[in-house]
Parts: structure tokens; C-alpha cells; sequence
């Protein structure tokens, strides 16, 4: 044998990836009535609407750990409660106002922890790397808790409203959160959800998805399983803070319950109820757990039974969630795939 | 493949005098390997002999007790798979390895896109990467899936499994290629093709040397250069396969008393 090779990369590539831009025109459509929603729609309704943005944007980051890695934490609303505390500790202690400053200081802070609380966890996987997240996120919960001169413990901290691009709002609080802020966050989602399209499409994508398909092969064939990990770790956290951040802004309250362990359950929760599969999922899955949670609390004071039986009835019936059924369902119909 | 040249003069992989031990089991002791330029090396035994453990600790998956393990001169003993795979060494696994979900593009794509080094930036397109898609395509055709470029891995035949495990193998462009058992688990009708397709892929891809782990002596007879036989840890013989067959006490050593009911087996 000679040291002839074939000239790979020569030839101009012949046919692409038929790939079906379906999660990306699901979100960006998502967005579309999420904007003409003010046109119609109480503010209630509007009201109701913004955790349904702030979790959007953690659960895209989430997803990239769990449906694109196959990492299951059990300790995300940690960085919810990173973002959430950011905002508040900027805008009560420090007077910083700019919405801009709080969204790059609650990212700085939120990569900053998960490389570290990473670095740690994403050299396990399954059992182990949701228990240690779940720890990780236990210990900021406690500390939230305990050091009362800092965090305000179960009071919480204030987050004072901020500027968006520099400018203040006279008007009321519901007319601050549901007109400007909510237009705000609604870019903020479209353009964090453009973002996450283009990592899951791009060959760092790829490399997360072999990881999560068969991690042992996949070092044979050159992925650097850690970094790889850890950027996916950092970027979900990332994601996290910025939802977090959005989620304090409209209850104008950092609380511990934010970094509770059943917050993070409820990420988990909307991440299988929309189903982790598809990249728009998620995304369906906190705006229906949103609705539901609100409607079921509505009617009785047992929601938290209700919400746990959907959640049994999903897991049995829906294993791949909302979407990932009505995905099966359209392709039945197609002919099948 | 032709056998190697006089003019190439170190080897491009040497194992030297490699001992490894798991506790009080010897499993090695003072095995020396070496594959030059254009060689295709199978290395037979009966179970036990230590086969797969000679091709863990050639990889750098296990460090040798003792002894030294050099690639293109260099040591490579214990560097781990992706360094490997970075200096030019891949390996192909003895059951199915795949990614389950991916398609047969997406999991050639994986190996072009760590070779070519796009992971840094996760802002790039996979799908508009002309040079990395060309590449991935490339390596399915030498290898005979491009018709199944866009089907999901888990969906293959048997044997096209293989065959993909192989591919991404082969899509790191390596120097030398370690193949633990590349037809078990195939249809007897399908080893012969994989084989022959194995080897004008390397002849395509530039591999210069192939060691495989082989059980069945027709194929090891057919495509080797030179037979590695291992029995209880030690290198029993290292000679061309027309020495080593007409060699009755050799194949009774490694394949057993009954060759026969072994091969059907496989």
C-alpha cells in the first residue's frame, strides 16, 4: 500500500442534509402570536406570559444538556436563582438599572458558577450527574437561605425595575411588564432561540448529540467528551441565568424558592411534558405547564395532585411528549419515517 | 496492499517486550508487536489469550505494567482515544458500535469534523460545511453506504453496521487502523465483502497499516501479510500465513482441537 489517499475535499459537495427546519419555524412561530397576543389578550393573560418566556430560555439551554447531551440535571433552577439574585443584588444594593447591564452580568455570573459546578459534575453521567446537580443546587439554595444579610433569606431580595435600553417607564407596573418588558423578552427569546438553532445545527452540535449517543465510541473518533460537556454545561447555565433574570424582573422578587430543588423538578417537568426530542419542545412545554399550572390553581387547592398525575399520565402515555406524539402523528399520516 | 517496502525503515507502530497485569492475572507478558509501512497484521488465539487486551493497551485505552507502546516513534502508551485518534490511529470496536440515532452522514460527519478541527466554534454550519459534507460522503462511498448516507444508524443491517463502525474509523484519515474482530457477528456470506470492501477502503484512504483480531483463519489466511498468534499472554508466532499454516501444531494451538465447530461459531 502506497501513501496515495483519495483528495478528500475536492469534489463540490454533491448532496446536503435533508434536514427539516421544523423546531426553528415552531419557535419563530411561536413568537409571531406571542406578538400579536398584546392585541387581543388581557393583561392577565400577558402577565401569564412572561414566566412562560423566562422559562423558554432556560429550557433551550436546559435541552441542550439534556435532549442534545443526554445530561439529566436535577439542579438547574441554580442558575435561575444566579440570574434571579444577579438582578436583584444590582438593582437594591448597587443601583445598576440598565436591563442590558443586568443581562451580561446574570451571563458572566452564570458561566462563571457552571464552570465551576461543571467541571465537577460533567465528569459523570446519568444518576450520578443529576445527583450531583441536585446537590450543587441544594447548597445555593441553603446558602440563599441562611445568609440573611446578603440574600435577604426567605424574604427574598427586591429587584427594582430596570431600564430597558436606557429608558425609563412612568406608567404602572402591569403596564411596564405587559407592554415594553414583554416585547423585550419576547426578542430576547426569538433571538436566544436563533442562537440555539445554530449550535444544535452546527458540528459542536453534532459532537454533543454522538456524546450522548454512545460517549465510548465517540472518543475513538476524536470527541473531547469533557470540554465538550462542560461548553454544553456553561452555555445551558448560561441560558438559565438569562430566563432567571426575566422570570425575577416580573415578579420584581428574588426568592430562594427560585433555586429550590422542585423548581428545578418543574424544568424537568416541562422539559418531558413538551418533549426533550424536538428542539421547539420544551419551549411547549412551559408555555403548557404554565397555562395548566394556572388554570388547575384556579379551581382547587390540590394542583400539586393534579400537575403530579398529568406528569404519570404523560411519562406512560406520551414518553416523547406533546411534541414529540404530534411529530409521530404527522408522520403516521405522511406515510410514515 | 503490498507488503511492506525494504525502503521504509522503523515501523509505524511497535509494541516492545508490553507485559499488563489486572491484579494477579497475567494477561500480557513480553509481547512485542511491530506493523511496517503497507502491512495487514491479524493477531489470532484462542479466548484468553490476551487479543483484546494487546489492542487496548495499542490504543492507549489501558498503560501497559511494562514495556513500551510507539506510534510513528512516538510513546503512546496510556494517551487515551482522542490524542490517538489526533495522531493518526483509530480503531474499530469487536461488537456494533454506533451512534443509535444518528444518521449514516451524522456519524461520518462526527469523525470529519474532529479531524478537520470545526468543533471550536459553535456557531457554524454543519450542513453549508461543503468540505466537511464532500469528506463525510467520500468516506461513505469508499466504504459502499453512500446509498445509505441518510438513514439512521440503528436501522442498518448488521453488516452495514459494521461497515459504518468502520467508516468513521476510516474518516479520521489514520495512519494505522486497529480492527478487534471486524466481521463478528456477520453472516459467513457477508465477511468476505466486508473484508474486500475493508481493504480497497484503506488502499482509497491512505491506511498504511491494518491490525485486526481475527477468529476466522479463512479470512486471516486471505487478507493477512503476517500472523500474530497469542497464547496465554505470549507471542507463540510471528510468521507470514503460508508458514503458519502449513504448520499443523500452530492452527491446533490457536484455534483448539476442533477448528472446525470454532469457525462455525463465528
Amino acid at each position: 500500500m502506497s501513501n496515495q489517499s483519495i483528495d478528500i475535499g475536492s469534489e463540490t459537495v454533491v448532496r446536503r442534509t435533508v434536514l427539516r427546519p421544523n423546531g426553528l419555524r415552531v419557535l419563530l412561530g411561536l413568537t409571531v402570536i406571542m406578538a400579536l397576543l398584546p392585541f387581543i389578550a388581557s393583561p392577565y393573560v400577558l402577565l401569564l406570559m412572561l414566566p412562560f418566556i423566562g422559562y423558554s430560555i432556560a429550557l433551550l439551554g436546559f435541552n441542550l444538556l439534556f435532549g442534545n447531551t443526554g445530561l439529566l440535571s436535577f439542579g438547574h433552577a441554580l442558575f435561575l436563582g444566579v440570574g434571579a439574585y444577579t438582578a436583584a443584588a444590582l438593582t437594591s444594593k448597587f443601583g445598576v438599572l440598565s436591563f442590558e447591564l443586568l443581562l451580561l452580568v446574570a451571563t458572566l455570573m452564570s458561566a462563571l458558577v457552571s464552570l465551576v459546578v461543571g467541571a465537577l459534575c460533567v465528569r459523570y453521567t446519568r444518576i450520578f450527574f443529576g445527583m450531583l446537580t441536585l446537590a450543587f443546587g441544594m447548597l445555593f439554595h441553603s446558602f440563599l437561605f441562611k445568609f440573611y444579610y446578603i440574600t435577604g433569606g426567605d424574604q427574598g431580595m427586591r429587584v427594582l425595575r430596570p431600564l430597558l435600553l436606557g429608558m425609563e417607564w412612568r406608567g404602572g407596573k402591569t403596564a411596564f411588564l405587559t407592554g415594553p418588558f414583554y416585547y423585550y423578552a419576547l426578542l430576547l427569546f426569538a433571538l436566544l432561540g436563533l442562537v440555539m438553532w445554530r449550535i444544535t445545527q452546527s458540528p459542536f452540535g453534532l459532537h454533543l448529540r454522538a456524546i450522548r449517543e454512545n460517549a465510548g465510541k465517540a472518543a475513538y473518533v476524536g470527541v473531547q467528551i469533557f470540554r465538550m460537556r462542560l461548553a454544553a454545561f456553561v452555555i445551558s447555565a448560561v441560558y438559565g441565568g438569562i430566563g432567571g433574570t426575566i422570570l425575577a424582573v416580573t415578579t420584581g422578587l428574588a426568592d430562594p424558592e427560585l433555586a429550590y430543588w422542585t423548581h428545578s423538578g418543574n424544568l424537568v417537568f416541562m422539559a418531558v411534558l413538551g418533549g426533550s426530542g424536538t428542539f421547539a419542545g420544551p419551549a411547549i412545554g412551559a408555555l403548557v405547564f404554565v397555562v395548566l399550572q394556572d388554570f388547575v390553581m384556579s379551581i382547587t387547592q390540590y394542583w400539586r395532585f393534579v400537575m403530579g398525575a398529568v406528569l404519570v399520565l404523560l411519562v406512560v402515555f406520551m414518553p416523547q411528549g406533546l411534541s414529540g406524539t404530534v411529530e409521530a402523528l404527522v408522520n403516521r399520516r405522511q406515510g410514515g419515517r | 496492499m503490498q507488503p511492506a517496502r525494504a525502503a521504509d525503515t522503523s515501523p509505524l507502530f511497535q509494541a516492545i517486550n508490553v507485559s499488563k497485569s489486572f491484579g494477579a492475572f497475567k494477561a500480557l507478558s513480553n509481547v512485542s508487536l511491530h506493523v511496517n509501512d503497507g502491512e495487514f497484521i491479524s493477531i489470532v488465539g484462542p479466548n484468553g489469550a490476551g487479543k483484546t487486551t494487546l489492542v487496548n493497551v495499542a490504543t492507549g485505552l489501558l498503560r501497559p505494567t511494562a514495556g513500551e507502546v510507539r506510534f510513528m516513534g512516538r510513546d503512546i502508551a496510556g494517551v487515551g482515544p482522542v490524542e490517538l485518534a489526533r495522531r493518526g490511529m483509530s480503531r474499530a470496536f469487536q461488537l456494533v458500535n454506533i451512534f443509535p440515532a444518528l444518521t449514516v452522514r451524522e456519524t461520518l460527519a462526527v469523525a470529519v469534523a474532529s479531524r478537520l478541527c470545526r468543533v471550536g466554534n459553535p456557531f457554524r454550519s454543519l450542513r453549508r460545511d461543503d468540505v466537511l459534507q464532500a469528506d463525510a460522503e467520500r468516506i461513505a462511498e469508499v466504504l459502499g453506504l453512500r446509498a445509505r448516507l441518510e438513514t439512521i444508524a440503528s436501522t442498518l443491517s448488521q453488516g452495514e453496521k459494521k461497515l459504518l463502525d468502520i467508516a468513521s474509523a476510516f474518516a479520521l484519515k489514520p495512519s494505522v487502523i486497529l480492527l478487534d474482530e471486524p466481521t463478528s457477528g456477520v453472516s459467513t456470506g457477508d465477511k468476505h465483502s466486508i473484508m474486500e470492501v475493508l481493504v480497497s477502503a484503506a488502499k482509497a484512504a491512505g491506511v498504511r497499516g491494518i491490525v485486526q483480531v481475527e477468529h476466522d483463519m479463512d479470512l486471516v489466511e486471505r487478507y493477512s501479510h503476517r500472523i500474530v498468534a497469542l497464547q496465554e499472554g505470549r507471542v507463540l508466532a510471528d510468521m507470514p500465513p503460508k508458514e503458519f499454516f502449513a504448520d499443523p501444531t500452530m492452527l491446533a494451538a490457536v484455534v483448539g482441537t476442533r477448528p472446525q465447530t470454532l469457525r462455525k461459531a463465528h
